[in-house]
C-alpha cells in the first residue's frame, strides 16, 4: 500500500498567485525560511497570467505593467530567494490542526504539517445558474474570465457577435479584448444605474471602441438551441427587477457574464472558520490573522480587490505576521471589533488586536456623493473625512493614527454621515 | 431504393440483422437494452441525439416512487411498485447511488387529510409496504422539522427513494454495450419499412439498420415513431417541468422527499435531497407544443419557488446553482402504453412519472411480451450485469489512490477543483461505454462542471482533453453535439 508522505514546513501558502507570492516573499524577508507555496496551475502567477492588459503596478512599482509582467516580478523574487513551490498541485483539504492535504502527479496525495497557513486561494466568478436568467442553455455563454482564458492563454475565439452582462472591470476588459480579436461587441449591460468598473476602463474599453453601455439593464432570457442565437434584454426598476414592456431582442452568438466575484473559501470550511456574509471571506484582524491562530487570509480570498497592488500590500502584512508568529510564538487575540453603518458595507480588518497605525479598507453599498466617513470609538470621533464621491466598485481605505486608538474603549464604528 | 436492394446492401456491408432494435437511449431504452443482452438477442440501440440520456432522463425529479400515487389497476401502478422493489438491486448492480430516504406527502387542512387517507388506501391496494399516516402536526415535524407551519397531517412512505437517473441510463446502456449491444448515436429515425423478417429502420441522414423487433422507447417522440409503423392509437404531449437546484450546503434542509398533498388547486412541487447532496425543487407542469424546447421560464421558476416555500420553510434560494427543464412524455391514454402494437413492434410510450421508478420493471415486462409472442429468450452465458460505480475512485482511501497514481499519474492531476475530479477519471469516462464526445457528456459522467463554479475553470481543460483523446481539432469540441461548438476559430499560431 503506497504510504502518504508527510512534510513539515513552518509556513504553507495555499495559492501561488500575486497574493501567495507576496506573502511568501514578505515572510522570507522577515526571516522565515521554511516556506512552501502550493499552486494548482503549471506556473506561478494566478489569474494575472491571463490578464495581458496593462494597468497593474502603478502603486506598487510606479510602472504600468501587464498582468504577466507584474506576476513575473514576484515569481522571480520567489525563485531568487529559493522559496520552495510546487506547481500542478491542488490542495484538497486543510484540517483545523493546520495539516494541509494536497496532490500532484509526482508525489501523489501527500500531507504537509504546517505551523502557519496562508489562505491565498483568490476568487471565482458568479456562474450563469446563479443569475436568474431564463431560456435555453446553449453553447456560447461564458463567464468573462473563462472567455479570457480561451482568448489569451489558448489562442481561440469563443464567439463573434458578443453581448456582455456586467460592466465590472473583467467585462470591460473583455469587451476590448474580443473587439481586438475581430469580434463585434454589441453592448455591455449593467444592472445598476452606474458601472462598477474603473473609470479608465470605461474610457479605454468602451468609449474608445464605440461599444454602447446600457445601464439599468439586464439579460432576462437566452435564446438558441445549440449555440446562442440572441438574448432578450430589459430595463430594470429601482429594485433591479426587469420592466416587462422594455424587452428588446439582441441577436448574438455569445454572452459573456461579468456578474461578480466570489471569494474562494471551500478549503476554509474544512478549518471550521465562519465566513463574513458581507465579504464572502473570513474575518481577520489587522495582521490578516483569522479566528485560528497562525492561519491567515488575504487577497481576493478575503475580500474582492480592485487593484492587485493592494493585494500585494495586504499579503505582505500577512507574510510578516506569519513569520513573527512562527519565530516569536503566540499572537495577541483581537479585542476590538469593527462594526459598520450608514452605507459602509464592510471593513477589512473586522477586528483590531494592537494599538498602532491601522489602515481599514472599506466598500460602500451604493453610490454616494458629498458624504463624511466617520470612525468612532467609545463615543469619540477618531477620524472624519469628506468624500465628494464614493462608489461600491472602488475600494477605499482610511488610516487611523495610533494615538487615537484604544484597546479598552470598546467597538470601533465606521459609517457614512 | 427498392427494399430488396436495401436489404441486400445491408447484408453486404456486414450489418447483419439485429433481433432487437431499441429506439431511444433514455433510462427506459437502457433498461430494456440491458435486459435483452441477458439473452441470445443481438441488440442495437438507436439514439437520435449525440449522447444517451438526453431527454427527460437527465431532467427529472430522480425519485423512485413508493407507488401509492398511481391509480390501481393501471400499468403505472403495477410497474411502479414492481420497479420500486427491483430498484435497490438494479442500482447496486449498475454502481449507481440509491438512497431510500422515504417520501413524505404533507397536508395542511381537512381536505388534505381526506386526500392523504385516500392515497393511503390506494397505496395499500397497489401493494405498497411501509406506508404510514401521520395524523398530527407534531408527528410530522418530528420526522421532518422544516415542514412549513400549518402542516397538520402527512403520508410517510418509507420505501420512497432517490437515485441518479442519467447515471442509471448511462450505466445500463454501457452494460448493454459491454455485453454486445451496438449503440448508434445521431441516428434520428425517420422511416420504418416492414420486411418479411422484421423492419428496416432508416435515419434522416440515410443510414439504415435491419431488425426483427423494434422496442419504441423514444420518449416525447414515441408517437411519431409509432405512426411510422402505422400505429396512430395514441398521442404524446410534451409536458414541461422546471426545476431549481441548490448548493450542497442546502442538501440537509429536508431528509425525505417532501411532496405537497395534491389539491383542487393543483399538484405541489417536491423538495428533495439528491444522491449527490444537493437540494432539488420542482417540477412545474405545463403542456408545450415544441417537443425540442427545454428552456426555463421566469414564471415557471418563480412558481416552483413559491410552491416550495409553502411546504418547506427556510429554503435559502440565494444558494441556487442552476435551474433546468425537462419534458414529460405525457400519453393521451393516461397510462403507460406498453403493448405489441404491430407484429414485431413493441411500444414503451407515455413513460412519464413514475417512469424512472418503473424502469427495471418495464424491461421485465417487455421480456414477458416477447416471450408471449413466441420469441425464445435463452439466457446467455457470459452476461455480466454489473458495472463499476462511475465515481469509485473518489471513494477510495488515499493510500489506494496513491497506488493507482503511481501507475497512472493523471489520477493526481485535478481538473475540476470544485468537485475534485482528476484527469485520470475524465480519461476513464472517455474510454468507457457509452463513450462521450462532448463537454456535457463528460459532465454527466464525472460531475466535472457540476460544482460551484459550473465549469468556469474546468471546461477549457476538459475540452483540451477531449480534443486530444478524440483526435479532433479543438474548435470541433461542442457543449452537447450538434452545432454547439465552444470556440469558433483559432486566433493564434498555425491554422
Amino acid at each position: 500500500m503506497a504510504e502518504i508522505k508527510t512534510y513539515k514546513y513552518d509556513l504553507v501558502v495555499v495559492g501561488g498567485g500575486p497574493a501567495g507570492m507576496a506573502c511568501a516573499v514578505s515572510a522570507y524577508e522577515s526571516g522565515l525560511r521554511s516556506i512552501l507555496i502550493l499552486e494548482r496551475e503549471s506556473e506561478l502567477g494566478g489569474i494575472l497570467r491571463q490578464c495581458i492588459h496593462n494597468g497593474f503596478g502603478l502603486h506598487r512599482f510606479g510602472e504600468e505593467l501587464t498582468g504577466p509582467e507584474y506576476a513575473y516580478r514576484y515569481a522571480r523574487q520567489v525563485r531568487e530567494y529559493g522559496i520552495k513551490h510546487m506547481l500542478n498541485t491542488t490542495v484538497t483539504k486543510i484540517d483545523a490542526d493546520k495539516t494541509v492535504t494536497a496532490q500532484n502527479s509526482d508525489e501523489g496525495i501527500f500531507r504537509v504539517e504546517a505551523r502557519a497557513v496562508a489562505l491565498a486561494m483568490g476568487c471565482r466568478e458568479r456562474p450563469l445558474g446563479a443569475l436568474g436568467i431564463f431560456g435555453s442553455r446553449p453553447a456560447g455563454v461564458y463567464t468573462a474570465g473563462a472567455a479570457q482564458r480561451y482568448v489569451n492563454m489558448m489562442g481561440y475565439l469563443p464567439g463573434r457577435e458578443v453581448v456582455i452582462l456586467g460592466s465590472g472591470d473583467i467585462g470591460l476588459i473583455m469587451a476590448r479584448r474580443m473587439t481586438l480579436e475581430g469580434a463585434r461587441v454589441k453592448a455591455v449591460l449593467e444592472i445598476m444605474p452606474h458601472s462598477s468598473g474603473l473609470a479608465r476602463n470605461i474610457e479605454q474599453c468602451l468609449n474608445d471602441f464605440d461599444i454602447p453601455l446600457m445601464t439599468s439593464h439586464t439579460v432576462v432570457e437566452i435564446h438558441g438551441r445549440h449555440r446562442v442565437e440572441g438574448v432578450t434584454v430589459a430595463r430594470v426598476d429601482e429594485r433591479r427587477a426587469p420592466i416587462a414592456n422594455t424587452m428588446e431582442y439582441i441577436p448574438c452568438d455569445t454572452l459573456l457574464l461579468s456578474c461578480g466575484l466570489i471569494p474562494e473559501n471551500e478549503l476554509t470550511a474544512g478549518l471550521g472558520i465562519a465566513l463574513d456574509r458581507r465579504t464572502g471571506g473570513v474575518t481577520v484582524d489587522e495582521n490578516r490573522q483569522t479566528e485560528i491562530e497562525g492561519v491567515y487570509s488575504f487577497g481576493n480570498a478575503l475580500h474582492v480587490h480592485d487593484l492587485v497592488d493592494y493585494v500585494s500590500e495586504e499579503a505582505a502584512i500577512a507574510g510578516k505576521a506569519a513569520a513573527e508568529y512562527v519565530m516569536g510564538g503566540s499572537m495577541k487575540r483581537a479585542v476590538v471589533s469593527v462594526s459598520t453603518y450608514g452605507g459602509v458595507r464592510y471593513t477589512v480588518p473586522q477586528r483590531i488586536s494592537k494599538v498602532c497605525e491601522t489602515v481599514l479598507f472599506f466598500r460602500v453599498d451604493a453610490a454616494y456623493e458629498d458624504k463624511r466617513l466617520v470612525v468612532r470609538q467609545g463615543g469619540e470621533v477618531l477620524v472624519s473625512r469628506k468624500y465628494a464621491k464614493l462608489l461600491p466598485g472602488e475600494m477605499q481605505s482610511v488610516k487611523i493614527p495610533a494615538d487615537k486608538l484604544s484597546l479598552d474603549a470598546g467597538e470601533l464604528s465606521v459609517g457614512l454621515e | 431504393m427498392l427494399l430488396s436492394g436495401l436489404i441486400a446492401g445491408l447484408r453486404q456491408n456486414g450489418d447483419f440483422m439485429f433481433d432487437i432494435a431499441v429506439i431511444g437511449a433514455g433510462v427506459i431504452g437502457g433498461a430494456v437494452a440491458r435486459e435483452m443482452t441477458k439473452y441470445n438477442q443481438r441488440v442495437v440501440i438507436l439514439e437520435g441525439q449525440s449522447d444517451v440520456a438526453m431527454g427527460a432522463t437527465k431532467a427529472n425529479s430522480a425519485i423512485v416512487h413508493a407507488g401509492f400515487d398511481a391509480k390501481p389497476g393501471t400499468l403505472k401502478a403495477a410497474l411502479n411498485v414492481r420497479g420500486s422493489e427491483l430498484m435497490e438491486e438494479y442500482t447496486y448492480e449498475l454502481g449507481v447511488k440509491y438512497n431510500r430516504c422515504g417520501s413524505l406527502v404533507v397536508g395542511f387542512n381537512d381536505d388534505d387529510r381526506e386526500t392523504l387517507r385516500a392515497l393511503y388506501r390506494r397505496g395499500q391496494e397497489n401493494g405498497v409496504r411501509e406506508l404510514y399516516l401521520l395524523e398530527g402536526r407534531e408527528d410530522v415535524l418530528a420526522v421532518e422539522p422544516c415542514v412549513a407551519d400549518g402542516v397538520c397531517c402527512a403520508l410517510l412512505a418509507k420505501t420512497g427513494a432517490i437515485t441518479c437517473p442519467y447515471e442509471l441510463c448511462m450505466a445500463a446502456v454501457g452494460c448493454a454495450i459491454d455485453n454486445g449491444a451496438i449503440l448508434k448515436l445521431n441516428f434520428e429515425v425517420n422511416k420504418i419499412e416492414k420486411t418479411t423478417e422484421g423492419y428496416i429502420i432508416s435515419s434522416s441522414d440515410g443510414k439504415c439498420v435491419e431488425s426483427r423487433w423494434i422496442i419504441n422507447c423514444a420518449g416525447v417522440y414515441s408517437d411519431r415513431i409509432a405512426s411510422l409503423v402505422g400505429d396512430e392509437s395514441f398521442e404524446i404531449t410534451a409536458r414541461r417541468g422546471e426545476y431549481v437546484l441548490l448548493d450542497r450546503s442546502e442538501g440537509g434542509t429536508v431528509s425525505h422527499t417532501v411532496f405537497r398533498c395534491p389539491s383542487p388547486m393543483g399538484k405541489g412541487v417536491l423538495v428533495t435531497p439528491t444522491v449527490d447532496g444537493n437540494l432539488l425543487i420542482g417540477p412545474s407542469a405545463e403542456n408545450i407544443p415544441d417537443k425540442d424546447d427545454i428552456s426555463t421560464t421566469r414564471e415557471g421558476i418563480a412558481h416552483v419557488k413559491a410552491l416550495a416555500g409553502e411546504q418547506v420553510s427556510s429554503i435559502d434560494f440565494s444558494k441556487t446553482i442552476t435551474s433546468f427543464a425537462g419534458l414529460r412524455a405525457s400519453g393521451s391514454t393516461g397510462d403507460f402504453i406498453i403493448n405489441i402494437a404491430k407484429e414485431g413492434f413493441i411500444n414503451c410510450a407515455g413513460i412519464e412519472s413514475p417512469g424512472l421508478s418503473a424502469a427495471p420493471a418495464i424491461a421485465e415486462y417487455v421480456a414477458e411480451l416477447l416471450r408471449g409472442a413466441g420469441v425464445a429468450l435463452i439466457p446467455r452465458e457470459g452476461f455480466s450485469g454489473r458495472r463499476r460505480p462511475m465515481h469509485y475512485f473518489r471513494e477510495l482511501p488515499d493510500e489506494q489512490k496513491n497506488e493507482i497514481i503511481k501507475k497512472f499519474p493523471e489520477y493526481a492531476h485535478i481538473i475540476c477543483r470544485c468537485e475534485l475530479i482528476s484527469e485520470g477519471e475524465i480519461l476513464e469516462a472517455i474510454r468507457t461505454n457509452p463513450r462521450p464526445s462532448d463537454i456535457d457528456g463528460i459532465k454527466r459522467r464525472t460531475r466535472s462542471g457540476m460544482g460551484r463554479c459550473q465549469g468556469g475553470f474546468c471546461a477549457p481543460s476538459v475540452a483540451e482533453i477531449l480534443a486530444r483523446e478524440l483526435k479532433v481539432d479543438f474548435c470541433e469540441i461542442t457543449k452537447r453535439g450538434g452545432g454547439s461548438q465552444i470556440n469558433l476559430a483559432k486566433t493564434k499560431g498555425e491554422k
